[in-house]
């Protein structure tokens, strides 16, 4: 209980850390960029959005504390204010819509990247220092070096725009209307595999690679070498006894890397024009539309604290040690 | 301070350190991995250092046909406005490896500096560091630095390096933090206390010697990562898109629609550079890893060695 607790602490601390730097970053830089974005749009907007906007990036003679507990509530009763793209439609309305997408094909992608990728390196560190080994990690190697985005272009080249096995673009066709029928929802997976796929490739060798040097390293324990003389069957001594503890780092990795999976997702989703978070926070970046991309922001922040949190219930589950709470309270 | 040092010399085991770093570097060098490795990175760093002789043109210059494919005149073929894919390419590497590496180095003194000394001092001081470290870490990254770059507006190089070195520090903090706490404790470190010496004596001179492998991976993952992120963040435009870099090549190239006119050689050569340097990065990196975890180096378990004439330990 007492471990529950201290994570949700940090799950608490953490939130208001991001939700600060939301407030801060615009104030904090010279000559605050949210006044160029004002005059740029000025003609387009009622007094009241314009006012809103002012308030929201501190062009106004209120003290900081007091736009700092403004803002803190605009947020707690879900206020994002207004897009300015897509003006007047709220910020709120924009990522609900977009959301949808990213955690559909992020996660479906990042969750069979790591169940592949762990699998494989389970494999491979069995048959440490032989040839799928050798090849693999080496592999593995230079594909945790590439340009996510490259290789989303390239793949859109070559199986998209060269032999046409996949579509260019977009989540789904422009002609057809989103419906829960069969046709629609073929239509969504033809779309998303390619995305899907550049993810999964460029991911799976860090899982991989990850696995298996935990689990090399549990291999060498003294533990298996007894169960081994003892005369466990192969299967059973892999997987019950090995790989069960290997995979705990590999979970707290899960749970780091999830930032950089969305990350690395927000620049898929650019290349394919994949109407997700990623893709949304790039359109408002381009139209200097400050408050959807502070809303954006927000909202990547909290799902991957969110993860976070859940990884590490699921860690204090499977690992008794965490819970008994040694060290620090956030140690 | 002087008495204290002559005790040092006495009480710590400081022949051991001095005497296993030539074996460090031995053992780098004699990994065929790591070895690969650093060889690529040299040539990229000597590619750099001498980019304006090594240019065959002017990578600005627009004086070519455009969209032509790799020849014998132009060996990664021109782009969509007749510049030199190779001159921007030799070029480009000097903005896209000192953002990486200027970065990388201030991440990991930072990581250095907010992972150990906290670790060392213990108590609230660790809590409150700790905390901060681990909050970094699950803030996403790109996200960051994309909304940072959005409000600082056509963001210059230094600039950039800089804002990825401020940002780029928390894993090897949390890292270096763990390893740090493993000395602490230890009969050395409590004799070089004993002995007088200053906090800061014992954590450059006692602690991080030993931890140096560490460090180093963390270099060239900072490097690597920077090199990554800056090229993602010039790709989305928010570089400084008139100089010249690996990612701008990229943001222009798709600008340029360089995939729909079949002009593939514009988009691979960028990519392909990054790839390489990180896959060098990782290559040293691996070296790294194998040299100090031996349980990694061994070419099979124990237990399949049964039977067989015993294999000793490759030495280093």
């Amino acid at each position: 209980m007492k471990y529950v607790l201290s994570r949700l602490g940090f799950l608490f601390i953490s939130l208001w850390a991001a939700v600060t730097v939301n407030f801060v970053l615009p104030r904090l830089m010279p000559g605050n960029p949210a006044i160029l974005m004002l005059g740029r749009y000025k003609g387009q907007l009622t007094a009241q959005a314009l006012h809103a906007l002012k308030l929201q990036f501190g062009i106004t003679k209120q003290p900081l504390w007091q736009q700092y507990v403004i803002y803190l509530g605009h947020l707690l009763h879900g206020n994002l204010g207004l897009s300015l793209t897509y003006y007047p439609i709220p910020v709120g309305q924009i990522i609900a819509q977009s959301l949808p997408w990213t955690l559909g094909l992020v996660g479906t992608a990042t969750i069979i990247s790591m169940v592949l990728g762990t699998a494989v390196g389970v494999y491979l560190a069995w048959n440490h220092g032989q040839f799928w080994d050798n090849l693999l990690s080496t592999v593995a190697m230079f594909t945790a070096a590439l340009p996510y985005f490259w290789l989303a272009l390239l793949l859109l080249y070559f199986l998209a725009y060269v032999y046409h096995w996949f579509p260019l673009a977009h989540a789904y066709s422009t002609g057809i209307n989103p419906a829960w029928s069969l046709s629609f929802i073929l239509n969504v997976l033809r779309h998303a595999l390619l995305p899907a796929l550049t993810i999964v490739v460029s991911s799976l060798g860090g899982w991989m690679v990850g696995m298996r040097n935990n689990m090399i390293q549990t291999l060498g324990e003294d533990y298996i070498t007894f169960a081994e003389a003892k005369g466990v069957k192969k299967r059973r001594l892999m997987f019950q006894y090995a790989a069960r503890n290997a995979i705990l780092p590999s979970l707290t990795s899960f749970a780091m890397s999830l930032g950089f999976v969305v990350g690395g997702a927000l620049l898929t989703e650019v290349v394919f024009s994949y109407p997700g978070v990623g893709y949304q926070l790039l359109v408002a970046v381009q139209n200097e539309d400050y408050p959807l991309m502070q809303g954006l922001f927000l909202v990547i922040a909290l799902a991957v604290l969110i993860a976070n949190f859940i990884v590490e219930m699921l860690y204090g589950r499977l690992d008794p040690r965490t819970r008994q709470g040694q060290g620090g309270a956030y140690s | 301070m002087t008495q204290s040092s002559d005790v040092d010399q006495v009480l710590l085991p400081t022949p051991r350190v001095r005497g296993r770093r030539p074996s460090v570097w031995r053992g780098f060098f004699g990994n065929k991995k790591a070895a690969l490795g650093f060889g690529i990175f040299m040539v990229f760093v000597l590619m750099a250092v001498f980019a304006p002789v090594l240019a065959p043109y002017n990578p600005q210059a627009t004086q070519f046909i455009p969209f032509q494919g790799p020849s014998w005149h132009h060996w990664f073929g021109t782009t969509a406005t007749g510049q030199d894919v190779l001159s921007q390419l030799i070029v480009g590497s000097r903005v896209s490896l000192g953002i990486g590496i200027s970065a990388g180095i201030m991440a990991t003194s930072l990581a250095i500096v907010l992972g150990m000394l906290p670790a060392y001092l213990g108590g609230r001081t660790d809590t409150l560091f700790n905390t901060m470290t681990n909050i970094m870490l699950v803030i996403p990254g790109l996200p960051l630095l994309i909304v940072i770059t959005a409000y600082i507006h056509q963001t210059e190089t230094w600039t950039l390096a800089l804002v990825m070195g401020l940002t780029g520090w928390a894993w090897g903090a949390r890292v270096l933090r763990s390893q740090t706490l493993t000395y602490v404790r230890r009969d050395f470190v409590v004799a070089a206390r004993l002995a007088g010496a200053s906090h800061w004596h014992i954590l450059i001179h006692e602690i991080l010697p030993n931890m140096l492998s560490l460090v180093i991976a963390n270099l060239m993952f900072g490097t690597l990562g920077a090199v990554l992120a800056a090229a993602s963040l010039q790709f989305l435009g928010l570089g400084n898109p008139n100089s010249i870099s690996w990612g701008t090549m990229l943001f222009w190239a798709q600008i340029g629609q360089a995939l729909l006119n079949g002009a593939w050689w514009w988009l691979v050569a960028p990519g392909a550079a990054i790839a390489l340097f990180g896959a060098s990065m990782a290559l040293m990196n691996f070296g790294v890893d194998e040299l100090t975890n031996p349980r990694l180096r061994q070419a099979r378990r124990a237990s399949k060695q049964f039977g067989k004439p015993h294999q000793g330990r490759p030495n280093n």
